[in-house]
């Protein structure tokens, strides 16, 4: 890929000596961790082909949609509202940090104990890693995590930065009459960055996309619940990921594709682990690309992961945006009520959550929880205590594995990782 | 029909070797940088112990945190499981079981018919653990197995805070500045890793039997301490570093377990 686009890297100001070590390693990550699993459907050929373009042809297809004339806007959160910045005929980008890579440009000006996902976007934009974040014309933040919101200001210091304010008691009449506020200001700030105004009618539309490929997300999120189930957690992850960033009409085409070929799977029995393969909810933090340490551990021990509870899983894609008719209003109504009802661990109670984990478990036969938290990510941390006693109650095994970026305690999770697995095959 | 379990832990490998449910030998090595061949050495070590060779062996279990680099084991199981096995064999009525190894302690949780119910490990790092002791040991020119009988005699233990090895050693040298008895030093240590156990065991909640084991376990002092934070007799094994191996050894000789 280096050489293809080496005048691509420079015209975005990359530090190529740098992005050059980044690029070796990555490769044979993906070679090892994911290339390597059994039994892989077909159609991950096409995500497959987009990891491994990982920071070529998407970025020269922003450079080319950047040219026409079209806005991107970078985003780290569920709560930044896709549909209406591709309303503004603007493209938005996950810009979350997966990688150890840039956290010590990071570690140079953050302090220690702050969680790896924000010192991991932060050194990618100040190391000038990621092309990605290269091609923003805008950011745009929001307060679901005091370290993320402080960050934002850090960051407005190289690419202007919006902040949404997001409430953290949404089900309360202050809590909806704020979000309506806020995506009333950002749909301001997005027909003043794009000069496009947003009608109802183009919203209309960017609901329809975005709800298409969230469809297209819970159609494979459903085909797991079979078993054995027809993809890997792992898998999975990596499609979920790759909605972040990918070209929204294409993505949904390719995972209804993928769905296809899955749907034959289940049909006739096909799955990638034996069907007695204990199946596991993975449920916390975010994972952004490249963090596929915890699943991979998880599935090379024997596990079979059925679901992910996270923004990078099933609350991005549960609920769809339901206008109650065709005015702008009743669209940023639908807009208030599907972003109040992503169980972020910012709100206050998140009872939310909780049943949702609850639900989770029944309908995906979960045998056993790995309630995932990053470090120093204080509200996941703190939730897993509620939702320890939830699923206790139901009888459901829970794992709490607290880690970062680095693979240095990845020997003491799989450890802890295979007996969480022989207790429960134990207990079969 | 004889089988054997490795434990290949990280300061020692043990094999034990078991014939109809009842433990026959045991060998521990020091693990020290080849584990591959601590594990072929103790187990030979063992072997002749029990006067038996390799093709008496029906089958061979391995555990502990180099479990999957022990080539000639035909399963490998954690040391969770294998633990909980060995301890509940030993001691029928156990509940919990708290174990304290070279460079992790973790706290299992057992219910009724003896199945692993919950268990919990510390943190990546080794505060608290057997290599935790050997370092003050060596701060304090006191040897290992010596810890534990100083430590009973001690009036008063002193007060450690931190349980960061590093940190924890230089707090013991401002002691040993200070003036503070050696004796009162190692209690305070004990004292110190005890509360973080207590802090484990509170997780998965405290249920008698307790039986304790690992290479801590040998350590009188340690015991005293733990009885005295819990208010209850803790139950040692008679030789607690060989549980793990000893625990693989049965599942070797059940055949239940399939990785």
């Amino acid at each position: 890929m280096a050489e293809k686009y080496v005048n691509l890297w420079k015209s975005l100001d990359i530090d190529l000596e740098k992005h050059n070590q980044l690029l070796a390693v990555l490769p044979q990550i993906y070679t090892d961790l994911v290339l390597s699993q059994k039994n892989r459907p077909k159609k991950m050929d096409y995500f497959d082909f987009v990891i491994s373009e990982i920071h070529g042809l998407r970025v020269e297809e922003l450079v080319k949609l950047r040219g026409e004339g079209n806005k991107i806007i970078g985003a780290f959160c569920l709560y930044a509202p896709e549909e209406l910045a591709y309303a503004a005929n603007a493209t938005m980008v996950g810009l979350c940090g997966g990688a150890d890579f840039s956290i010590p440009d990071a570690d140079a000006v953050l302090p220690r104990n702050l969680c790896p996902l924000i010192k991991s976007f932060y050194g990618f934009k100040i190391g000038l890693t990621c092309p990605y974040f290269q091609c923003c014309d805008m950011l745009v933040g929001e307060t679901t995590c005091d370290g993320k919101k402080k960050v934002y200001e850090l960051l407005n210091e190289h690419v202007p930065t919006y902040i949404i304010e997001v409430p953290h008691k949404p089900d309360t009449v202050q809590g909806r009459s704020l979000w309506l506020k806020e995506l009333e200001e950002f749909k301001t700030q997005l027909e003043k960055l794009t000069g496009n105004k947003i009608t109802a009618e183009k919203l209309k539309a960017s609901i329809e996309l975005i709800n298409d490929k969230r469809k297209a997300l819970k159609r494979l999120a459903e085909l797991r619940k079979a078993t054995p189930a027809p993809i890997s957690g792992l898998d999975a992850l990596i499609v979920t990921q790759i909605g972040f960033y990918d070209d929204v009409k294409r993505f949904t085409a390719k995972v209804n594709e993928l769905c296809d070929e899955l749907e034959e799977r289940v049909k006739n029995g096909v799955g990638v682990t034996d069907k007695n393969a204990p199946r596991l909810m993975v449920s916390g933090c975010p994972m952004a690309v490249p963090n596929w340490k915890l699943p991979s551990i998880a599935e090379s021990a024997g596990a079979s992961i059925v679901v992910e509870e996270s923004c990078v899983g099933t609350r991005y894609f549960t609920d769809m945006v339901e206008p109650k008719g065709d005015s702008l209003n009743d669209m940023l109504e639908a807009l208030v009520e599907k972003y109040a009802k992503i169980p972020c661990a910012c709100f206050t109670p998140n009872d939310a959550r909780i049943e949702s984990i609850d639900k989770l478990a029944k309908d995906f036969k979960v045998e056993g929880v790995v309630y995932y938290t990053l470090q120093f990510c204080h509200s996941y941390n703190v939730e897993a205590v509620k939702v320890g006693k939830a699923l206790k109650s139901e009888g459901v095994p829970m794992l709490k594995i607290e880690t970062d970026y680095t693979m240095e305690d990845a020997e003491q999770i799989r450890t802890r990782l295979e007996a969480f697995l022989e207790m429960i095959r134990g207990k079969k | 029909m004889a089988v054997a379990g490795i434990d290949a832990g990280s300061a020692t490998t043990k094999a034990a070797i078991v014939k109809n449910g009842e433990l026959s030998a045991y060998a521990i090595v020091p693990t020290g940088a080849n584990g591959r061949n601590a594990s072929a050495k103790a187990l030979e070590e063992a072997l002749a112990l029990a006067k038996l060779t390799r093709i008496d062996l029906t089958k061979i279990v391995s555990t502990g945190y180099g479990r999957r680099n022990v080539e000639f084991a035909e399963n490998a199981v954690t040391e969770i499981t294998t633990h909980a096995k060995g301890a509940k064999t030993l001691f029928p009525s156990a509940m919990t079981i708290i174990d304290i190894g070279g460079q992790d302690s973790k706290v299992i949780s057992l219910d009724e018919d003896g199945r692993i119910n919950n268990f919990v490990m510390n943190d990546k790092c080794a505060a608290g653990t057997g290599r935790f002791l050997e370092v003050m040991a060596r701060t304090l020119e006191v040897a290992l197995q010596d810890l534990g009988k100083l430590s009973i005699s001690a009036e008063k233990p002193a007060k450690i805070s931190s349980m960061c090895t590093v940190f924890a050693e230089s707090e013991v040298v401002s002691l040993i500045a200070q003036g503070e008895k050696r004796e009162a030093i190692i209690a305070g240590l004990h004292e110190a890793i005890s509360k973080r156990i207590a802090g484990m065991v509170k997780q998965v909640g405290l249920r008698r039997e307790v039986v304790f084991t690992g290479g801590v376990a040998k350590n009188v002092g340690m015991k005293a301490s733990l009885e005295r934070v819990f208010g209850l007799k803790i139950n040692i094994p008679a030789e607690p570093q060989i549980i793990g191996a000893f625990g693989a050894a049965l599942i070797a000789e059940e055949g239940t377990i399939i990785s």
